[in-house]
C-alpha cells in the first residue's frame, strides 16, 4: 500500500511515529497532482514551492514537538471560497481573480493549528452556485472515476481531489448539498455539520443562513477527526453556536443496535435512478442486519424544499454579492463612463451566467411589492419544513436516503436547463433549510462504475449519531474501491 | 399670495453614538486619523467578514428611547438596506426597518411665546454610518475613506408634527439636550455627529390631507436648517401657486447659495430590498436588562433645575442657562464641589466662558478645561492672591490650555501686591507725576481718581490690589 | 399561472443588481426568471396562515461584544487589494456631478 492510499488519520499516525514525514507525504501528493491535475483540474491555486516549504516547516515543528495536533503534517486542500491569508482566493470567479485575502478563515486557522498543511485552493462552482463545478470561471473539474463526468458541486474540486489522491482530505462548504453531493459523485465521505457548528468567518458568503463548512475525506474516521478540529464557538460569527459535544471521534463506534432509522418514502419516488435506489436501500439493509430499527415514513413537503431554497438563497446571495463592485478589491472593468457604468461593467464582466441568474432572481424577490409574496412566503415554508423534520426526529435517530437522484451526469449536460439542475438538489437542500447535519457515505456504484452515496440526516447537534451510523456501515461495507 | 398655507414638517435625525468602537467591529470611532487607519475587514466589507453587535449601541439607543417616552421593542432585529454607493462598502447598510428598537415616543417643546407642544417620535432605529468621499478638484475621481464606516448611528424619525422652523429648532435643541444628558452623543451639527433631514410639505390652512413632501439633506447648522425650511416652503408654494405639482424627491441644500437641488438619478431606484440580516441574530432586551438601562438614566434638565435651586441657591436665570448644556452643568457641579462658591462658578461659566465660546464660535461640548483649574482660579481670587482682571487673563489661558492657575501665577509672577508700604510708595510717585489729575480731584472731579488708580495699576503691571490702591489714594489726597 | 417578465422588469432588476445585460442575455434572463417564478409559485399551494417566517433556525439571541477597541491601524491590509488607490484612499469615479 502506497503512501497516497493512507487516510488522513493513518498518515498523521505514520508521521507521528516517524515512519514517514510531512515532506514525503507532500511530495507524493505533488507527484500525483503533476500526473493527474492537467486532466482533472481540481485546483484553482496550487503553489508547489509554497506547499513544499509549508510541509518542511511542519515537519520541523513535528520533530521539535511543537506540532502535535491530530492532523500534524497531513496535506489538505481548501475550497476556494475560504479566505487564506496571502493566498489567492477566487471563489472560482473572474471578479475575485486577483483577490489576496489579508486574513484566514477561522476553519482554515483551526485546521492549520491542528497541523494540517494547505496544498492549495480547490475549484468550485462560481460562488458555490451550481451542482457540477462547471460554472467555475477556471474551467470544469472532472470526475476522477470517469473524466467524461462531472465531479458534482459546488465543492467539486475538493471532492475530486480527495478521490484522486491529490490531497489526503479537504474542506468544502455546503449551502444546498455542495459537500454531500460531490462526495457522493466522487465516492468519498462528506459531511455538512449543524448550522452554526463551524465558524463562517472567512467563508465568502453565498446564502448566509444556509452555508456551512465541512470535511470531504476518505473515510468516516477522517470525517470525525476533521469535524472535531473545525467545530468551534467563534465570537466573530454571531450565528456560531456554543457546543460542548464536539468530541466527534468518540462516536466512532461500530454499533447501531437499536438505532432508529427512518426512510422517507417521499425520497424514493419519481425521478430517482433505480440503481441509486437499490444501492441506498441495500445500505439500509446492512444497518438493519447490524441491529438498527429501520422503517419507512412520510416526511412531507419534500417537493417544496427546492423553490423555498432558491428563493432564500438567491435573495441572500443578491445582497451578499453586492460588495463585489470594483471599488475595494478584485476585478474592475477597463472602460466605463462614470460610477454606475463602472459598477455595471465590472459586475457584468466579472460574474458568470449562473451567478447573474441568481442575483437577478434574488433582487427581484426582495424588490418592492414582491417581498411578502416570495421572500416571506419562503421563510414561512422553511418553518414548516423544519417542523416536519422535528416531527420525524421525535421518532427516529437518523433519516436515511439518497444524496442525489442520479450518479454524476456527463460534462456539459446540466447547465442548459436550470430547473432540471436544481431538481438534482432535492434530497440535500431541505437539510440546509432546517439547519441539520448530513453525511454522505459511498454505498455502491452504477453500471458505469460511477459512485453512489447514501445520505444520513440527523437532528440538530446530533452529528455523533450520524458518525456512529456511518462508521458502523463503513465497517460492514469494507473499503470502497 | 391669496391663499394661506401651512407648513408640515417631520424630521429624520441621525445621531452618532459616543461609543469607543464601531457598531459591528472593534475599530475605534475616534475622529481624525489618516484615511482608512480605523478600518478592518468588517467595516470595509471584505469577503468573508461578519458583523458582531456592540452592546453599548443597544444600551444608548434604548436609553434615548426611554428618555423620549418611546416604547422599547424588546424583540428587535437588524435588516439590510441594499443600495450601491462607494461610501457603503458592502453596498448594503445594516439598519432596522421591520422591528426598530424604539417606537411611539414624544418630546415636549416650548416656544418663544410660551406655548408648549408635544412632537411625536415615530421610531428610533440603530444603523451603521457610511464612509467619507472626498472629491478631486481637477480629475473626475473621488477618494474613499472608511474610517467613519460602521460608526454607530441612531435615526430618530419624528411624526410630521412641526409647523415652523422655530418648532423644528426647538425640537432639535430638546433632542440634543436629552441625548447630551444621556452621554449618548456629543450631538455636534458642524462635525456631523447630529444630522437632520427635513421632510416638508405645504397645504392650505384648514386642509386635513398632507401635500406631497420633499426630503432636504445636507443641513449642517440650526441656521442652515431654518433657511432651508423657509426656502423649501417658498419653493413649494410657488409651484402650487403657478399650478405645478410638487414632486416627491430628495433635495440637497447648498447653504452658500441658499438653494436646494434635486438629487435625482435614473440609477437610483429607491428600492432598498430590506430583509432581515442573516449574519446577525435577534435581540431580546429582557425586562431585567431594560431595568438596568432605565436605572442608569441621568438627572435631566427639569430635575436638575429643581435641585440647583435648593442646593445651590443661585438665581433661576443662571440655573436655566447652565442646565441648557450637560457639559456646562457638569462643569458647574464639579467646580462647585471643589470650591463651594456656586454663584462665583456660575458667574465664570455664564460670563467669561460663554463670551470666549461665542468669540471662538465654539459649543460648550468643545470645552476642554478642567473644573479643578477653574476652582483653583476662584480660590486664588477669593484669597486675594490675584485680582479680578488678572484672573480673567489667566482664565483665557486655562480655557485654551487648561493650565494650573497656581503654578501659572507663580511662574509668571502674577500674584496681587497687597503690601501697603510698597503700594504707598508707588501711589506717592503717581500723585507726584500727575499734578493735573490731583488738582482735578481736589476740585471735585471724582472721576480723576479712576485715572490715578489706572496709572497705579499700570505701574504695578496690573497686579496691585485695587481696593488697597483706592484706599491709599484717598488717604493721600 | 405563468409569469411573464417584461423588458421593463428586467431593466429595473438590472438597475437594482447593477448588471448590464446584452439583448441576448436579456431574453434569456426573461425566460429564466419567468420559469423560476412559475416554479416558486408552487409554494402558493401551501397554506402558511399563522406560520411565522423563520429567518434563523435556532433561537440564538443577544450575541454582542463589549465596547472595547481591539483593532489597530490596518490600513495597508484594507488597501492591499484596491483596484485603484491614491495614498491611503480608494479611488472611484467621481460620485458628484
Amino acid at each position: 500500500m502506497g503512501l497516497l492510499d493512507l487516510t488522513a488519520v493513518e498518515l498523521a499516525g505514520q508521521i507521528k511515529s516517524g515512519k514517514t514525514t510531512a515532506v514525503e507525504a507532500m511530495e507524493a501528493v505533488i507527484a500525483n497532482i503533476d500526473s493527474k491535475e492537467e486532466e482533472l483540474n481540481c485546483y484553482v491555486t496550487f503553489d508547489r514551492e509554497a506547499a513544499l516549504s509549508a510541509a518542511k516547516e511542519a515537519q520541523k515543528k513535528i520533530e521539535a514537538g511543537e506540532l502535535t495536533g491530530p492532523l500534524a503534517g497531513v496535506p489538505i486542500a481548501i475550497k476556494d471560497n475560504m479566505c487564506t491569508e496571502g493566498v489567492l482566493t477566487t471563489c472560482s470567479s473572474k471578479i475575485l481573480g486577483n483577490f489576496i485575502p489579508q486574513f484566514s478563515s477561522e476553519a482554515v486557522k483551526r485546521i492549520e493549528e491542528a497541523g494540517a498543511v494547505v496544498i492549495g485552493k480547490t475549484n468550485m462552482d462560481e460562488f458555490a452556485m451550481g451542482s457540477t463545478t462547471e460554472t467555475s470561471a477556471y474551467g470544469p473539474t472532472k470526475n476522477p472515476w470517469n473524466t467524461e463526468h462531472v465531479p458534482g458541486g459546488s465543492s467539486g474540486g475538493s471532492a475530486a481531489a480527495v478521490a484522486a489522491n491529490e490531497c489526503f482530505c479537504a474542506l468544502g462548504s455546503d449551502t444546498g448539498g455542495s459537500i454531500r453531493q460531490p462526495a457522493s459523485y466522487c465516492g468519498v465521505v462528506g459531511m455538512k455539520p449543524t448550522y452554526g457548528t463551524v465558524s463562517r468567518y472567512g467563508l465568502i458568503a453565498y446564502g448566509s443562513s444556509l452555508d456551512q463548512i465541512g470535511p470531504l475525506c476518505k473515510d468516516v474516521t477522517d470525517c470525525a477527526t476533521i469535524m472535531e478540529v473545525i467545530a468551534s464557538h467563534d465570537k466573530k460569527d454571531s450565528t456560531s453556536v456554543e457546543r460542548k459535544d464536539t468530541d466527534f471521534t468518540s462516536a466512532l463506534v461500530d454499533d447501531v443496535a437499536g438505532m432508529r432509522i427512518g426512510i422517507p418514502r417521499d425520497y424514493f419516488g419519481e425521478g430517482l435512478d433505480p440503481q441509486v435506489k437499490e444501492a441506498v436501500l441495500s445500505a439500509a439493509e446492512v444497518l438493519k442486519s447490524k441491529g438498527a430499527i429501520v422503517e419507512e415514513f412520510d416526511l412531507s413537503l419534500v417537493e417544496y424544499a427546492i423553490p423555498t431554497y432558491y428563493t432564500i438563497a438567491a435573495a441572500e446571495a443578491s445582497s451578499n454579492l453586492e460588495r463585489f463592485d470594483g471599488v475595494k478589491y478584485g476585478f474592475r472593468a477597463k472602460d466605463y463612463d462614470g460610477l454606475h457604468s463602472m459598477y455595471k461593467k465590472t459586475r457584468s464582466e466579472g460574474f458568470g451566467p449562473e451567478v447573474k441568474r441568481r442575483i437577478m432572481l434574488g433582487s427581484f424577490v426582495l424588490s418592492s411589492g414582491y417581498y411578502d409574496a416570495y421572500y416571506l412566503k419562503a421563510l414561512r415554508v422553511k418553518a414548516m419544513i423544519k417542523k416536519a423534520f422535528d416531527e420525524a426526529f421525535a421518532k427516529y435517530d437518523v433519516i436515511l436516503g439518497p444524496v442525489a437522484p442520479t450518479t454524476a451526469p456527463k460534462l456539459g449536460s446540466s447547465l442548459a436547463d436550470p430547473i432540471k439542475m436544481y431538481l438534482g438538489d432535492i434530497y440535500t437542500i431541505s437539510v440546509n433549510l432546517a439547519g441539520l447535519p448530513g453525511i454522505s457515505v459511498p454505498c455502491g456504484k452504477d453500471d458505469n462504475g460511477l459512485p453512489i452515496g447514501v445520505q444520513l440526516i440527523g437532528d440538530c447537534f446530533n452529528e455523533k449519531k450520524l458518525i456512529q451510523t456511518a462508521y458502523a456501515y463503513e465497517q460492514a461495507r469494507g473499503k470502497f474501491e | 399670495m391669496s391663499k394661506q398655507y401651512e407648513t408640515v414638517i417631520g424630521l429624520e435625525v441621525h445621531v452618532e453614538l459616543a461609543t469607543k468602537t464601531k457598531i459591528f467591529c472593534g475599530c475605534s470611532t475616534a475622529f481624525g486619523g489618516a484615511p482608512n487607519t480605523h478600518t478592518c475587514p468588517v467595516c470595509t466589507g471584505m469577503p468573508g467578514s461578519l458583523p458582531v453587535l456592540n452592546k453599548q449601541v443597544v444600551e444608548y439607543a434604548a436609553a434615548v428611547g426611554l428618555a423620549t417616552n418611546c416604547s422599547i421593542t424588546q424583540h428587535c432585529k437588524f435588516d439590510r438596506k441594499n443600495y450601491f454607493y462607494p461610501d457603503n462598502p458592502q453596498n448594503y447598510q445594516i439598519s432596522q426597518l421591520y422591528l426598530p428598537i424604539c417606537r411611539n415616543g414624544h418630546v415636549d417643546i416650548k416656544l418663544e411665546d410660551g406655548t408648549e407642544k408635544a412632537i411625536r417620535i415615530h421610531e428610533i432605529h440603530m444603523e451603521e454610518d457610511a464612509g467619507k468621499l472626498v472629491h478631486d478638484d481637477w480629475e473626475d475621481v473621488s477618494y474613499v475613506d472608511y474610517n467613519r464606516s460602521g460608526v454607530p448611528l441612531i435615526e430618530i424619525v419624528s411624526e410630521p408634527d412641526m409647523r415652523s422652523a422655530e418648532e423644528v429648532i426647538a425640537y432639535l435643541e430638546k433632542l440634543r439636550l436629552i441625548i447630551q444628558y444621556l452621554g449618548a452623543s456629543d450631538c455636534k451639527l458642524q462635525e456631523g455627529s447630529m444630522r437632520a433631514d427635513v421632510n416638508l410639505s405645504v397645504r392650505e390652512v384648514g386642509s386635513t390631507e398632507f401635500g406631497t413632501r420633499t426630503e432636504t439633506k445636507n443641513l449642517n447648522s440650526f441656521s442652515a436648517i431654518s433657511r432651508a425650511i423657509e426656502a423649501e416652503r417658498d419653493r413649494q408654494i410657488d409651484l402650487i401657486e403657478s399650478g405645478e405639482a410638487v414632486i416627491q424627491e430628495t433635495r440637497r441644500w447648498d447653504d452658500n447659495k441658499a438653494y436646494s437641488y434635486a438629487m435625482r438619478s435614473k440609477e437610483d431606484a429607491q428600492d432598498y430590498r430590506y430583509f432581515p440580516d442573516p449574519d446577525l441574530v435577534p435581540l431580546n432586551i429582557s425586562d431585567e436588562w431594560l431595568g438596568e438601562i432605565r436605572s442608569c438614566q441621568p438627572e435631566f434638565k427639569t430635575e436638575k433645575m429643581a435641585r440647583y435651586a435648593t442646593e445651590y441657591g443661585i438665581p433661576e436665570y443662571d440655573i436655566n442657562l447652565i442646565t441648557d448644556s450637560k457639559k456646562l452643568a457638569d462643569i458647574f457641579e464639579a467646580t462647585t464641589s471643589l470650591c463651594n462658591q456656586p454663584k462665583k462658578v456660575s458667574n465664570w461659566i455664564l460670563g467669561e466662558t460663554m463670551r470666549i465660546l461665542k468669540d471662538k464660535d465654539m459649543e460648550p461640548e468643545d470645552i476642554t478645561f478642567s473644573p479643578e483649574n477653574l476652582a483653583k482660579l476662584i480660590k486664588l481670587v477669593e484669597a486675594g492672591t490675584i485680582n479680578g482682571s488678572v484672573a480673567k487673563d489667566i482664565f483665557a489661558v486655562i480655557f485654551d490650555e487648561d493650565v494650573d492657575p497656581e503654578a501659572y501665577v507663580k511662574e509668571k509672577g502674577l500674584a496681587q501686591v497687597s503690601d501697603e508700604g510698597e503700594l504707598r510708595s508707588v501711589v506717592e510717585k503717581v500723585i507726584a507725576d500727575n499734578p493735573q489729575s490731583v488738582e482735578d480731584y481736589r476740585n471735585g472731579k471724582d472721576k480723576a481718581i479712576g485715572f490715578l488708580v489706572g496709572q497705579t495699576m499700570k505701574a504695578m503691571k496690573g497686579k496691585a490690589n485695587p481696593g488697597l490702591v483706592n484706599k491709599i489714594l484717598k488717604e493721600l489726597l | 399561472m405563468a409569469n411573464v417578465i417584461d423588458d421593463a422588469t428586467i431593466d429595473y432588476v438590472g438597475i437594482l443588481a447593477k448588471l448590464e445585460l446584452s439583448d441576448e442575455e436579456k431574453e434569456q434572463a426573461k425566460k429564466d426568471m419567468a420559469s423560476m417564478l412559475d416554479y416558486i409559485d408552487q409554494l402558493n399551494e401551501l397554506d402558511t396562515t399563522g406560520v411565522e417566517p423563520m429567518s434563523h433556525v435556532f433561537p440564538i439571541e443577544n450575541v454582542m461584544r463589549e465596547d472595547v477597541v481591539t483593532n489597530g491601524d490596518e490600513s495597508e491590509k484594507t488597501l492591499f487589494n484596491a483596484p485603484e488607490r491614491k495614498d491611503k484612499t480608494f479611488v472611484v469615479p467621481k460620485t458628484v456631478e
